[in-house]
């Protein structure tokens, strides 16, 4: 068999897959996202989480939402059945860059993230004047 | 060397291997861990104490109005409704992951409960039942006399 060595470099995904630090699992939330006119407004099921455990950055054009739930315990009594895990929320979305960084509004009711961007007004047409020496 | 697939057709079966293997496709299949969550049947946590039992359930955006618990005899049954977003003249939806409409799931419980003390939170979007041990239902000590 034909020993092939293969010198070109493996591109990375995109974006990088990442690892966490803690041991935890993490699960993708499941979002609506509607489009309304000047306003992109966007649903996140994160049970659990709540307005301090909740994150959302926006770095370039990456929109981060994170959630991190507390384990629940009960003293005095032990699982005995399940049907779902617990563990933090995670999702990554790529966004144009019309959206206008100053007007993001995030709120976190009944363990549902509510996200609203905006759009950017239209960057204003700037006309340069050619002229002669 | 030996791959999974080695283990299952080669001469070197292992028996236990296999049993184990066999256990956990058949809990699979009828445990509905791996049940996905729909509409219908939202998946439940039951943890038991011996006074109690504390059953969760992630109802994430459910209004708690719309929301009922209920219990007959040792049957338990959360059911309610969760609006879809209405959309206004112009929008429409880039993505539709959430499930909404209506969702009944009902839990046999391991013994009968003392209905009136039955207390149910809705907190971030998880419902959280407690249902205290009926008194009649409690294992009663029986003291042992020696004569």
């Amino acid at each position: 068999m034909e020993n092939k060595v293969e010198y070109e470099k493996k591109p990375a995904q995109n974006p990088v897959e990442m690892e966490r630090t803690r041991n935890r699992k993490v699960f993708v939330p499941k979002v609506d996202i509607i489009e309304a006119g000047d306003a992109m407004v966007m649903y996140a099921d994160m049970p659990g989480a709540d307005e301090k455990s909740v994150e959302v950055t926006l770095e370039k054009n990456v929109l981060t939402i994170t959630g991190t739930v507390k384990p629940q315990e009960f003293a005095g009594r032990s699982i005995a059945y399940a049907e779902y895990d617990i563990g933090d929320y995670e999702r990554t979305f790529t966004i144009s860059d019309e959206v206008d960084r100053e007007r993001i509004g995030a709120v976190v009711k009944n363990g549902v993230l509510k996200l609203t961007l905006h759009k950017a007004p239209q960057a204003e047409v700037k006309k340069i004047t050619v002229r002669t020496e | 060397m030996f791959g999974p697939v080695m283990w299952r057709f080669g001469g070197r079966m292992d028996p236990l291997h296999e049993v184990q293997r066999l256990q956990r496709e058949m809990g699979r299949v009828f445990s509905g861990l791996e049940q996905p969550l729909n509409s219908e049947a939202p998946p439940v946590n039951a943890w038991v104490g011996e006074s109690d039992i504390v059953v969760t359930a992630e109802l994430p955006g459910v209004d708690p109005g719309k929301m009922d618990v209920s219990v007959v005899g040792d049957t338990l049954t959360i059911s309610g409704t969760r609006e879809a977003e209405i959309l206004k003249e112009g929008e429409s939806y880039h993505r539709q992951e959430r499930n909404h409409g209506r969702f009944t799931r009902s839990l046999q419980l391991p013994f009968h409960v003392e209905t009136g003390k039955v207390e149910a939170k809705y907190d971030r979007g998880i419902l959280r039942i407690t249902l205290p041990r009926a008194e009649s239902d409690k294992p009663k000590k029986v003291p042992v006399s020696c004569h």
